[in-house]
């Protein structure tokens, strides 16, 4: 990022050009000098758009600027609701839009994910949307950006949170299968990012028998194989006979692990494959057998981490559990608050 | 210990038995000895370790966390055990490696109070969260991992099978209790590496006989005269070891030891032999329900208040052992005259023995059981006269021949998803009574729950009916609207102050979907009070 400005000293606060915007007016982060908003929740002009989970790319948008992959993503899951313009902008590559400079940078989160960086009169904020530090086969990694003003989620913001690494949770899959050659494993996956990383795991892991999908799940992994990330054989697990299924990984929306569709399963293993599983209690809670923590979210030490890696005074802290971060940030020294963002859900992350 | 945590953790999320049985045997076969062995103790409920407190980890981890934080922390988990084993900083440069659990056990029973905190600081520093996990639970004595005792044996003689040794769960149960955590001579036998240990005869549990299931219609098959009769009293089965003063035990049907909840039986027994009977609360020579018996369960302190209150006594059905004489092998009719000569010349304080019941033909002894109002009388027990005493549940010599259950008609109000195989089907349900006519302000409250009785075919349809009428959702729980009565089976009905209803139902289970019956029509909460045997 050596080609952004340095900070001036005069440079305008950040909280005067930047800030939360009431969901009747658009919601998300309103940018005024640019005239856009950053992961609104309703139908606006213009929206800059971090990444393609649906609580973060809503429809409805006339002008939409994104990640060429994220475009893509909101065209397969939205159609012709994705808007109406929509303007692709690589990584690294600044932009003008009004009076602000909009650079996309990778936030490591899943495919086509990005940090927003906005500057303006030399003051810069980076809108992270929801990120990781750790690696991903499947996207680009974070990058840190130092600026006057972060914003950062906090799902998983409190210390109890520190998320193996992924690879051993695929190791404990693969355990499991070869213990139970007779069951099925289900795998309980958000269709977009968390399903595409298990399968790149185990498929560096060494699984190269077919991977059989929810129907759901198609769409997306097909979009990922088009961009560039190989995920394997994958078949369609609806219709597929239970003796087809035997010893078999079956990866699948969380929401059918537990209905009906998973009742063509022969006797299953039922995992789940997400940071919340950290705590047994909500991993009991869903009558999961085998728990796997792999997340695409930060946990609290990267989380942590990230906010001495970008050194920003000002520290914004939206969806998740703000205030434990606040607490920490404020006693390391930063200036942080909570910034109650409506819409962000803490859903299957 | 790694192994160990992921074993715990494993057991913890696999719901079926069969599943943990399996768990178990591949931890035996691929756990090098101590380590399986102090697995197993842990495991059976065989490890104390006095010294170490739950006040002193939450002293541990507030030296290294920031308490608010550890505050909001704790209150999302919930379990001061996993929040600690979670939120433990690791301090950077720590490289010892991982304790063995045998490491941990000696640790621990040859420490001093004031040595345990530094020993832990070690330990928890070199474990990875899910090994901190196990190692907190273990040293406070609550690892709830839903294997039990008899779960962890039946695993063992399933594991020794498949070395080639022939081992039953009895056989392992008798030895048992002369067996020394960490068991090497145990895992040598069931291996196929070393011999069967042998093990004194003394203080050690007796596999319990087991009674089969009578239904009514096949009565007319068995021979009167060949069975004798006795009433089937509604308490805990119980074997009594008692060898000298203050060396006696007290173990449940499954070999665990329940002796130290009732201090005032086990501490009077003063004589030599093994007996069979049940547990009752008796007060004033009147045997209580059930119900005061569960006051006296699972508690950590027995008060005397308690034991005035609710006076444990058990009523004698057999005699396994005389001094060492063991007499399992004679008929049911000489052991019987045994334990009643023995019982004679004994006197044994808070004990006595459980009447035969005398009868010519089935009809008369039907009339007997249908006439028999108190409430701690389950049904009969047949025993062949001839029949000699072995462990199990074998067909024929022994049956148990249950009153007819009450039932209720009532309304469902909330279900939930099952367990297992029956994940996705909403089959545990919530049910009410009305409190009154429903046309007239009558209303709904939740009297009991049940998740069973129903064939997979009617779960079926239960499950396409709540899905159909779900009105709100709160979490996993869906809420129906009245409409859908059962009609629900169950052993008895107490007072319970933890029920809105202010009653609890023993056992309930599924007898009858009534589709046919409209809501409104369903029973009332006070013919279900009626049913309450004071």
């Amino acid at each position: 990022m050596t080609d952004l400005a340095a900070p001036a000293l005069k440079a305008p606060l950040p909280e005067t050009w930047v800030y939360p915007c009431a969901v009747e007016r658009g919601g998300g982060l309103w940018v005024e000098p640019g005239g856009f908003h950053i992961d609104p929740v309703r139908g606006v002009d213009r929206a800059v758009i971090t990444h393609g989970h649906s609580d973060h790319a809503r429809g409805g948008h006339t002008h939409v600027l994104a990640t060429p992959e994220t475009l893509a993503i909101m065209e397969s899951r939205l159609g012709e609701g994705s808007g109406t313009h929509k303007q692709p902008l690589p990584y690294g590559r600044p932009l003008t839009v009004g009076e602000v400079t909009v650079t996309l940078v990778p936030a490591g989160h899943v495919l086509g994910s990005a940090q927003v960086v906005v500057e303006w009169r030399g003051s810069r904020v980076v809108v992270s949307g929801d990120y990781k530090r750790r690696r991903d086969p499947t996207c680009a990694p974070f990058e840190p950006v130092p600026c006057d003003a972060f914003v950062t989620e906090a799902t998983f913001g409190l210390p109890v949170f520190r998320h193996p690494p992924a690879e051993d949770e695929v190791a404990k899959l693969l355990h499991s299968v070869a213990l139970y050659p007779d069951r099925s494993h289900i795998v309980g996956a958000y269709a977009l990012g968390k399903a595409q990383r298990v399968i790149a795991l185990l498929r560096e892991a060494g699984w190269d028998r077919p991977l059989w999908l929810h129907g759901a799940l198609i769409p997306l992994c097909e979009l990922y194989e088009r961009h560039g990330v190989p995920l394997g054989e994958l078949r369609p697990a609806t219709g597929a006979s239970k003796e087809d299924l035997k010893g078999q990984i079956v990866l699948s929306t969380p929401s059918a692990v537990q209905d009906k569709w998973s009742r063509r399963m022969p006797d299953p293993v039922v995992a789940y494959a997400s940071g919340w599983m950290r705590v047994r209690q909500r991993a009991r809670q869903k009558g999961v057998e085998l728990p796997l923590v792999i997340s695409d979210h930060c946990d609290w030490d990267e989380l942590c981490q990230t906010l001495m890696d970008v050194q920003a005074p000002e520290v914004w802290v939206t969806h998740g559990r703000e205030e434990a971060l606040v607490h920490w940030a404020t006693g390391q020294g930063f200036r942080a608050r909570p910034l109650h963002l409506v819409g962000f859900e803490e859903e299957d992350t | 210990m790694n192994r160990f945590a992921a074993l715990m953790d494993a057991l913890v999320f696999t719901p079926a038995r069969n599943g943990k049985i399996r768990l178990l045997t591949d931890y035996w076969q691929t756990t090098p000895d101590p380590e399986r062995g102090w697995a197993l103790a842990a495991l059976t409920g065989s490890l104390t370790f006095g010294a170490a407190k739950p006040a002193i980890v939450r002293n541990l981890v507030m030296t290294r966390v920031d308490p608010v934080l550890y505050g909001w922390s704790y209150d999302f988990v919930g379990d001061t055990a996993e929040t600690a084993a979670l939120i433990w900083p690791a301090r950077p440069g720590t490289n010892t490696p991982p304790p063995p659990l045998s490491e941990v056990v000696h640790g621990l029973t040859s420490a001093k109070r004031s040595e345990v905190p530094a020993l832990l600081e070690g330990w928890l520093d070199a474990l990875d969260s899910d090994g901190r996990y196990a190692l907190l639970k273990l040293i406070t004595g609550s690892l709830r991992v839903g294997a039990s005792a008899r779960l962890a044996k039946t695993s063992l003689a399933e594991w020794a099978g498949g070395n080639g040794v022939q081992a039953s769960v009895d056989e392992i149960e008798e030895l048992w209790h002369g067996l020394r955590a960490p068991y090497l001579d145990l895992f040598g036998w069931l291996s196929g590496a070393g011999p069967k240990p042998t093990v004194a005869a003394t203080g050690g549990y007796r596999p319990t006989m087991l009674a089969q299931p009578l239904e009514d219609e096949d009565i007319a098959g068995l021979d009167p005269a060949a069975y004798r009769a006795e009433w089937k009293w509604d308490g805990i089965r119980v074997q009594v070891v008692a060898r000298t003063l203050g060396e006696s035990r007290l173990y449940s049907r499954t070999g665990e030891e329940v002796g130290a909840a009732f201090p005032d039986v086990v501490e009077r027994l003063a004589f030599d032999a093994v007996l069979d009977g049940e547990l009752l609360v008796v007060r004033d020579g009147e045997v209580r329900p059930f119900n005061d018996l569960q006051q006296r369960l699972n508690r950590k302190q027995v008060t005397p208040k308690l034991v005035k209150e609710y006076p444990a006594h058990i009523r004698l059905y057999d005699i396994l052992f005389d001094g060492d004489e063991d007499l399992r092998a004679l008929p049911f009719d000489a052991r019987r005259q045994r334990l009643e000569d023995w019982y004679a010349r004994t006197r044994p304080p808070a004990m006595d023995l459980s009447p035969m019941v005398p009868f010519e033909t089935w009809e008369e002894l039907a009339a007997l059981r249908a006439g028999a109002r108190d409430n701690a009388i389950e049904g009969l027990m047949l025993k062949r006269a001839d029949s000699t005493y072995v462990s199990g549940r074998p067909k024929g010599p022994w049956f148990k021949w249950k009153r007819g259950p009450l039932t209720l008609d009532v309304v469902v109000m909330y279900a939930q998803r099952g367990h297992g195989k029956r994940a996705s089907y909403y089959g545990d349900f919530t049910f009410g009574a009305w409190t009154g006519d429903p046309e007239n302000g009558g209303e709904l409250v939740p009297v009991g729950k049940c998740y069973s009785g129903y064939t997979d075919e009617e779960l079926v349809r239960l499950d396409r009916w709540i899905r159909n009428n779900t009105v709100r959702r709160y979490g996993p729980v869906r809420e129906v609207p009245p409409g859908l009565v059962l009609e629900v089976a169950f052993d008895s009905v107490h007072r319970s102050t933890r029920h809105k209803s202010g009653v609890a139902m023993r056992f309930p289970r599924v007898h009858r979907v009534r589709w046919d019956k409209p809501a409104a029509e369903a029973d009332r909460l006070a013919t279900l009070e009626a049913m309450i045997v004071e």
